[in-house]
């Protein structure tokens, strides 16, 4: 039984799709800025029926907004997401050939690796391997310096991984174009870049999910095979 | 095929260049093309109805269009859409001189105009940063501005005057309640003004 959309509803949609991802607080912030400007009735704890209405006029298009939890924080952050399996229409067309493949090359290298980091040297020496035309390792730094700003990557002493924005938007075509190599998290399912692995039975676990999930534990084991942890808890 | 073009629609839109008629034909509907009028309709009234978003044609001749925002006008800064909200600030008030002078200025008293609010076009503006390049370029191809050369000028010099978008997501009624709040003057003050805004 879906609700009619209002005004306050067409706004909060509005406000998230400029804005690429919203973190958790500003949503419930811009829920009760939207509600009060359009004086639509508004409770504070009914932000996930707000967006569920939203959602349910969204369906039909393939959209939705979509909550997604950060790998390094572990706090909710949410994105208007296409939900058809095809590479996110919004990148396709903010950026040329060549840089699209960079960028695809750019997270076969962080998917496939130990620790879901990529290093800037082995992102530049991709640089030159393009198949569409060779780009130059200053054009390559420039560019990847414009995917951070639009928040599909972000970096981290040197070294590049995927923006929650990139996961919550590209989840499910990551899961079904990397299916043998993606994890996902033991804890909470979803998929998960950056992951503590066990030793011994190979599962992993997002680091926020580990802390939640070890609070208190002296001895932390896997839960799975029930072997030490032998990663540092966070 | 409607939901489609409406992602075709709200892509497109997000960099405020119009949209133009063939493109639609082009990349959306393909084999429907019979359909197009009542699949371009039905586009509409969800863009409206989920996004508070009109397809609006601005040029009749070349087919353009764009997504105007049909949402009441907010105050606040979580609430623009974007981070433009400096921009369209600098554009209000560009509007706003350009219908207090009668609906045209000439780009030498536009900049004049923008001096006295220490807005250059030769330096790098702290916010704005190019300030010339946004207003002649950016401005007129998101159809904000429309500018046109003055015939038999040497050196060209130009007119400014309201571009179709402004005509469509602002008034002149807006325009002129913002120009008396700012003035702390009653709308009724400049009469002529006044009346052409209320025959808006």
């Amino acid at each position: 039984m879906a609700a009619q959309m209002t005004n306050a509803h067409r706004r909060f949609l509005q406000v998230l799709m400029s804005n690429g991802i919203t973190e958790g607080s500003e949503a419930r912030k811009l829920h009760q800025h939207c509600c009060e400007t359009d004086k639509v009735y508004y409770a504070h704890d009914k932000l996930d029926d707000f967006i569920g209405t939203i959602n349910s006029h969204l369906q039909p298009l393939f959209m939705q907004i979509r909550k997604g939890i950060s790998e390094d924080d572990g706090r909710a952050h949410y994105a208007v997401v296409n939900l058809a399996e095809t590479e996110v229409t919004k990148m396709a067309s903010d950026y040329t050939e060549i840089e699209l493949e960079l960028f695809r090359k750019t997270m076969d290298l962080i998917i496939l690796s130990e620790n879901g980091f990529a290093s800037s040297t082995d992102i530049l020496n991709l640089a030159d391997q393009l198949k569409t035309k060779k780009m130059k390792k200053k054009e390559a730094e420039q560019v990847l310096k414009v995917f951070v700003e639009d928040k599909w990557l972000s970096e981290k002493n040197g070294e590049y991984t995927l923006h929650t924005r990139c996961i919550i938007e590209m989840e499910q075509y990551i899961l079904s174009n990397y299916q043998d190599v993606a994890r996902k998290c033991n804890i909470c399912h979803s998929l998960a870049i950056q992951s503590q692995v066990c030793e011994s039975c190979g599962i992993g676990m997002h680091l926020p999910c580990v802390r939640k999930y070890f609070r208190g534990q002296t001895e932390p084991r896997c839960p799975k095979c029930n072997e030490f942890w032998s990663c540092d808890t966070p | 095929q409607v939901s489609e073009l409406v992602q075709f629609l709200l892509v497109k839109d997000q960099k405020k260049i119009p949209i133009k008629r063939a493109d639609m034909l082009k990349n959306i509907i393909r084999e429907y093309r019979n359909a197009y009028s009542e699949i371009v309709k039905r586009a509409d009234r969800t863009l409206q109805e989920v996004f508070g978003l009109q397809l609006v044609e601005i040029d009749t001749k070349r087919h353009m269009y764009i997504l105007i925002n049909k949402l009441p006008h907010a105050e606040g800064q979580h609430l623009c859409r974007g981070k433009e909200k400096e921009k369209m600030g600098l554009l209000l008030v560009i509007l706003s001189f350009i219908f207090m002078k009668g609906n045209s200025v000439k780009d030498s008293a536009l900049w004049e105009f923008l001096h006295l609010l220490r807005v250059y076009p030769g330096k790098q503006h702290s916010v704005f940063g190019d300030v010339r390049k946004l207003v002649t370029e950016e401005f007129v191809r998101q159809k904000y501005l429309e500018t046109t050369p003055i015939p038999l000028t040497d050196p060209p010099e130009f007119k400014y005057q309201w571009g179709p978008r402004a005509e469509k997501e602002t008034s002149k009624k807006d325009v002129l309640n913002f120009v008396a709040k700012m003035q702390g003057k009653d709308p009724t003050f400049w009469a002529s003004q006044y009346s052409e805004a209320q025959a808006n």
